[in-house]
């Protein structure tokens, strides 16, 4: 039966910030297929112009409420590559696990409380609390403990407090860290659980061929810092982003786009899994194996896939993290900062993918420009993209409007996309 | 296990109204609403307090029959005051939620600046709809305020607990200072940072002191603060004036105060470069 309908999504759910779904179908026809972003912008790059080095990890973290943890790590690594400095060993691990932690509290947020709910037909994670309570006192756990670790880490889940240029203004207790590590080993055995549960989904049948961007391995799984890689094979310097990310405006966004070789790109767990794959751990390998995950995969529902199996990455090398720092004395916990006129990019790895800010600074140490790349902005165009070839092939296919509302609404939300952050 | 309307909520055995609540948010990183489904340890107590009916970032579908409105974020576009003023109809508590609803957040900072000279430098030519950021109460009128950037769970928890028991909710008079000192902080002043512990009002259990991380004044002015004593004291331990700017007009707490202290302290805005 050739179908005609009109899908509108007005402020898509379980998805953070506000975008809009639109399809139109006549006799099995796509007409158009629409993501619109009508978030409105806050001018974080404007309203940091004229303030010196120190308000912007401070300001910039507030860009999200989800991945404060990572835009505050991202402002704070421009600002040293701008004045020259480089971390101390022991301020990188500790920033690594609070960057780990945080990944996995994104990640497990989004599988659980955003993305389950259409796996099981229900509106929200709030029906599941009756219907399956020991899964969402899972999920509970696993969150509770990456935002435990954060608070101690970096001070606070959300707007960390303890981060700053140089270092930390305070580090954790030892005695903290021993039995967050216990708790983390457990964690494992919750994450084994989460696979069998999403093992029991069948995720949808789509693939569309996309170029994936992120950081680039370097005998580890990448998160902070480094070159840039597609699978298309570009390669870049940190501080050359801006041909990494080519933004433009188009008219349905108040977000900026991205293309890099095609007409968009993706960036992610996905993108991080598609191209690092290599320096994943054994245990998050088989995860990935269990699902048929493997590069380069060209499903974006897969992304869902890609975050379990980075919770298992991450909760590992939290592990070794910990135990590299337990077994030596704590150093100064911060370093002196000397402001100097420059430029400096910082690119790193947040839960939906690569992020980058950048600024410019005078001789005494005031922002003269700033640009942060998001993630989803970057992911809008691609997004775009495929809600047009879904659509297309699905109304060709003679699917209903409700299934194929469903079908584009768990397309958007496999991005996991932070819409108000890709605005900011 | 949460109970439902017909099973209701007590307290020391009488019977508790479970209201209905509502989250929204305007211009902001939706953080506060988040700090929600942060607390993990006590959620389902929470759920069990309060009926959620609309919570778009964590649920599909709902209704628009609340009792109490949170409302997070500030208002930068026309669409959104529209929007507000249809949550003030139907809500009979809003409740200003977090330091961007309640001074305006970050996001004023903007308001520096000419809305031109914000547009030019982050969209150049291309056309972008924004007004100066604004407290929800430039919009309509608000019952109650949850100060923070970000909330603090447990002072929410505390919160929507007096409302459901239909007691007053009165905030801290005093300053984060006292709290720092209860905590048995060393004085930052003396660390060498900036703080704006000693102005700001109280609630946060002196979060981000007890971090080592000065006070950036994100839940506005205690009642009765002195700011001109607080400036001169942070200048006797060598804080420029700059520094002392930077916090206070971060959040917007102190928008009103701005003047007073830049007569008194002869201070310039500064503003985008040509």
């Amino acid at each position: 039966m050739k179908v005609t309908c009109n899908i509108d999504v007005h402020h898509l759910t379980r998805v953070e910030g506000h975008g809009n779904i639109k399809i139109s179908i006549k006799e099995g026809r796509l007409e158009q297929a629409t993501w619109e972003v009508v978030e409105t912008p806050r001018f974080f790059e404007a309203l940091l112009v004229g303030k010196k080095w120190d308000n912007a990890p401070w300001i910039c973290g507030r860009i999200c409420g989800i991945c404060s943890i990572g835009h505050t790590l991202a402002s704070i690594r421009a600002i040293e590559n701008a004045f020259g400095m480089v971390p101390s060993e022991q301020t990188r691990k500790l920033r690594l696990l609070l960057k780990h932690m945080e990944t996995l509290q994104s990640h497990v947020l989004h599988l659980y409380f955003l993305a389950a709910p259409d796996f099981l037909n229900v509106g929200s994670v709030f029906p599941l609390i009756n219907s399956h309570p020991e899964v969402v006192r899972m999920a509970a756990r696993l969150k509770l403990l990456a935002n435990d670790i954060c608070d101690c880490v970096g001070g606070r889940r959300l707007h960390p407090t303890r981060t700053v240029v140089g270092g930390f203004t305070m580090l954790p207790e030892k005695a903290e860290l021993a039995m967050f590590r216990k708790r983390l080993l457990e964690a494992i055995k919750d994450l084994y659980a989460t696979a069998d549960i999403f093992r029991t989904f069948s995720l949808p049948d789509f693939v569309r061929e996309t170029e994936f961007v992120s950081l680039k391995g370097e005998g580890a799984y990448p998160f902070i810092g480094g070159d840039l890689v597609s699978t298309d094979g570009v390669v870049r310097k940190e501080s050359e982003y801006r041909q990494m990310t080519n933004e433009y405006l188009v008219a349905q966004s108040t977000s900026k786009w991205s293309k890099l070789s095609r007409d968009s790109f993706a960036v992610g767990a996905l993108a991080r899994v598609n191209n690092n794959f290599v320096f994943l751990e054994t245990a998050a390998k088989e995860v990935a194996a269990s699902f048929g995950l493997q590069p380069v995969n060209h499903n974006p529902y897969m992304n869902n896939i890609a975050q379990l199996v980075e919770s298992v990455q991450v909760v590992l090398e939290a592990v070794a993290l910990i135990d590299e720092l337990l077994g030596s004395a704590w150093d100064a916990p911060r370093e002196q900062v000397m402001p100097r006129e420059g430029f400096g990019v910082g690119a790193v790895e947040v839960p939906r993918g690569i992020l980058y800010h950048a600024y410019e600074f005078d001789a005494t140490g005031h922002i003269i420009r700033c640009d942060c790349v998001i993630p989803t902005s970057q992911n809008h165009a691609n997004i775009q993209h495929d809600l047009s070839a879904l659509a297309g092939k699905f109304a060709a296919e003679g699917m209903q409007d409700r299934n194929l509302e469903l079908l584009a609404e768990m397309l958007v939300r496999s991005y996991d996309p932070c819409i108000s952050c890709s605005v900011h | 296990m949460p109970e439902t309307s017909s099973n209701p909520k007590t307290y020391l055995g009488v019977p508790v109204h479970r209201p209905k609540v509502a989250f929204f948010e305007l211009s902001s990183c939706e953080g506060c609403q988040l700090q929600l489904l942060n607390n993990e340890a006590t959620l389902l107590d929470f759920l069990a307090l309060v009926e959620v009916v609309r919570f778009r970032e964590g649920m599909t579908g709902g209704t628009d029959d609340y009792e109490i409105a949170f409302v997070e974020g500030s208002i930068t576009r026309q669409d959104e005051e529209e929007r507000l003023r249809s949550i003030r109809k139907t809500a009979r508590v809003l409740v200003a939620f977090g330091s961007c609803a309640c001074f305006g957040g970050v996001n004023q900072l903007k308001n520096r600046f000419s809305l031109d000279q914000v547009k030019k430098e982050v969209y150049g030519d291309h056309p972008v709809d924004t007004d100066y950021a604004r407290p929800l109460e430039a919009v309509v009128p608000v019952d109650l305020r949850i100060y923070g950037c970000p909330v603090k769970k447990e002072e929410v928890e505390k919160i929507v607990t007096r409302i459901a028991l239909g007691s007053e909710v009165v905030h801290p008079r005093y300053p984060v200072c006292m709290e720092c000192k209860a905590n048995g902080n060393i004085c930052l002043f003396e660390l060498g940072e900036p703080c704006l512990g000693p102005i700001t009002r109280a609630g946060c259990d002196s979060w981000c002191p007890s971090n080592r991380a000065g006070c950036w004044g994100c839940r506005g002015p205690a009642d009765d603060m002195n700011i001109l004593q607080m400036v001169s004291i942070m200048e006797k331990y060598g804080f420029s004036r700059e520094t002392i700017v930077d916090r206070l007009e971060c959040f917007g707490g102190f928008t009103g105060h701005m003047e007073t202290f830049r007569d008194a302290a002869g201070i310039q805005e500064k503003g985008l470069k040509p």
